[in-house]
């Protein structure tokens, strides 16, 4: 007997029980369109590498951090000095969500711009929105893990931002302290939000996303679309290869900004010493930070900060419900909507620049 | 059409009483992360006041960033020798003040709010009210701070 045909009969052995061929059918079938913006297929790929390297850092990081309010942030300086690697894998674990956050904003804003969220895809778009707030709220619950003095005042700002919220927002921000200030009660729940319930939603939801883009195939630009002669290549194996080699790139490239700018540690939290001078929230608030500090205390019967939160939630409603709106109909609604795009953009990478010199 | 009106009768109490069992099968759970976070936690006391030290060591300008409680607190003794004590939370978003020596007020380094040291009203920058004042009293050269 060849090996063939042993190989074939394993292979047959397991296609009767799992249906293999199905999936390397389904596989073979896949097209991706091939145009000038090809590119941007590549965000979403990219967003998977990264959340896997958050995963594995993740749990990597689990083996020696302590969550408990008078070891935290030993705990953390013990990564970063005393085991080998430590800073290594904690650095990508902070990077890589740096990165993946930019990665689903160009990710978000390609799919956006190519109007992707039409029919039928508007729960993908919808989905994707869920997992760009769940990232947030990685982001958000594991900046206070390492209890040094900004991981403490940014969580007060965020918990009293959260907590203006009208009606339920004091319980949201009660339930979220755990305690009447900042403390043990904080760092518990954070803790197991960002270890336990937020990796939960993202698999469920994410499985939803990638489980719509596999329904129905990549979406085409309207260019594309009226384009006489429509290029395709192959899901499997072209595309995937690229898709991996893209991979590796981010890999090594996010593995060597770890290697140049490690991640830094900051003085302990003292909740009793002032904030900081020169006091700062991560890039991605930063434009919302920025913004808020224009405003004056009151505005009309208002505070300014309740009106400013209420702004920007409007802001993230149009994108919300851009595919029941924006549904190819009318062109000047679609134009509409290109230009509210394009202003998004602007005003958030020019105050987010702004708050950086700032 | 009778039967039109009941099935829609039905569907109606269903609803009402899924709901209540939904809201009554989640309270306990509500309760049971709610009521930890109004309980003190351990080493946690009730403070009412609290010795500051000399005040004679204590000059005009300086400043004391102090745990009141559970919550940071600010003492200044202001140019003309009064003291002046307050709960050092932020009236905008909750960030810990600091005494400004080269300007002479409160300042607070997340968005920049500025407060009045004598009174504690907000002078300037986001902060919506004053800050909220705590008494102080020399008693035979002790600084003693208390609610007010
Ligand atoms: C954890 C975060 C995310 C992951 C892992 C992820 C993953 C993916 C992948 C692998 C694809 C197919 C390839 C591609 O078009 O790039 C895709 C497509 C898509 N994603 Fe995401 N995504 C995420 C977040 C988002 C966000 C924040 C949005 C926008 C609100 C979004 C909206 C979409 C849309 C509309 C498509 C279809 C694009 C098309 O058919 O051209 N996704 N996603
Ligand atoms: S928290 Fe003090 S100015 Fe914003």
């Amino acid at each position: 007997m060849s090996l063939t045909s042993s190989d074939n009969k394993f292979y047959s052995w397991l296609d009767d029980r799992v249906g293999v061929s199905g999936f390397i059918k389904a596989a073979e079938k896949k097209e991706v369109p091939v145009h000038k913006q090809s590119m941007w297929y590549y965000m979403g790929g990219i967003a998977m590498v990264l959340l896997a390297i958050q995963g594995l850092t993740g749990i990597l990081l689990m083996v020696y951090y302590v969550p408990e309010i008078s070891s935290a942030h030993s705990s953390v300086l013990f990564i970063n000095t005393q085991i080998e690697f430590g800073w290594f894998v904690r650095s990508l674990h902070s990077w890589a969500a740096n990165i993946l956050i930019f990665i689903l904003f160009v990710h978000m804003f390609s799919a956006y711009f190519m109007k992707a969220y039409r029919k039928p895809r508007e729960v993908t778009w919808f989905s994707g929105m869920a997992l760009l707030g769940i990232c947030f709220a990685f982001g958000f619950t594991g900046y206070l893990l390492p209890w040094d003095e900004i991981a403490f005042f940014a969580t007060k700002i965020g918990l009293d931002i959260a907590g203006k919220t009208p009606f339920i927002g004091g319980v949201i921000a009660d339930l979220l302290r755990g305690g009447a200030e900042i403390g043990q009660g904080t760092i518990s729940r954070f803790f197991l939000i960002h270890v336990i319930l937020l990796p939960i939603a993202l698999f469920a939801v994410a499985g939803l996303h990638l489980l719509l883009v596999q329904l129905h195939g990549m979406s085409e630009p309207e260019s594309f679309k009226k384009a006489k002669k429509k290029k395709y290549e192959k899901f499997f194996p072209d595309f995937l290869v690229k898709d991996f080699m893209v991979w590796l790139f981010f890999f090594n490239l996010v593995a060597g900004i770890v290697a140049l700018f490690p991640w830094g540690l900051g003085p302990e939290a003292d909740p009793f010493a002032p904030a900081p001078a020169g006091i700062k929230p991560e890039w991605y608030f930063l434009a919302m930070f920025q913004f808020l500090k224009l405003l004056p205390p009151h505005i009309g019967p208002f505070e300014g900060e309740i009106l400013g939160i209420a702004f920007f939630g409007v802001l993230a409603l149009v994108l919300f419900v851009a595919p029941f709106i924006d549904t190819g109909k009318s062109k000047a609604v679609s134009k509409f909507f290109d230009v509210y795009g394009i202003l998004f953009t602007i005003g958030f990478v020019g105050f987010t620049v702004w708050g950086m010199l700032d | 059409m009778i039967a039109g009106t009941r099935r829609v009768f039905v569907r109606w109490i269903t609803g009402v009483f899924a709901a209540l069992w939904a809201g009554m099968a989640s309270y306990p759970f509500f309760r049971y992360l709610i009521s930890g976070t109004k309980k003190k936690q351990a080493g946690e006391e009730l403070v009412t006041s609290i010795s500051l030290g000399s005040s004679e060591e204590f000059l005009p300008g300086a400043s004391k960033n102090f745990k009141f409680g559970s919550a940071p607190a600010l003492l200044v003794r202001s140019e003309d020798g009064a003291f002046h004590a307050y709960n050092a939370i932020c009236t905008h978003l909750g960030c810990t003040v600091q005494y400004n020596e080269e300007k002479k007020n409160i300042w607070c380094a997340c968005h920049g709010g500025v407060y009045d040291t004598a009174s504690g009203k907000n002078l300037a920058g986001p902060p919506p009210k004053p800050l909220k004042a705590l008494n102080v009293e020399v008693k035979e050269g002790e600084i003693i701070v208390s609610r007010a």
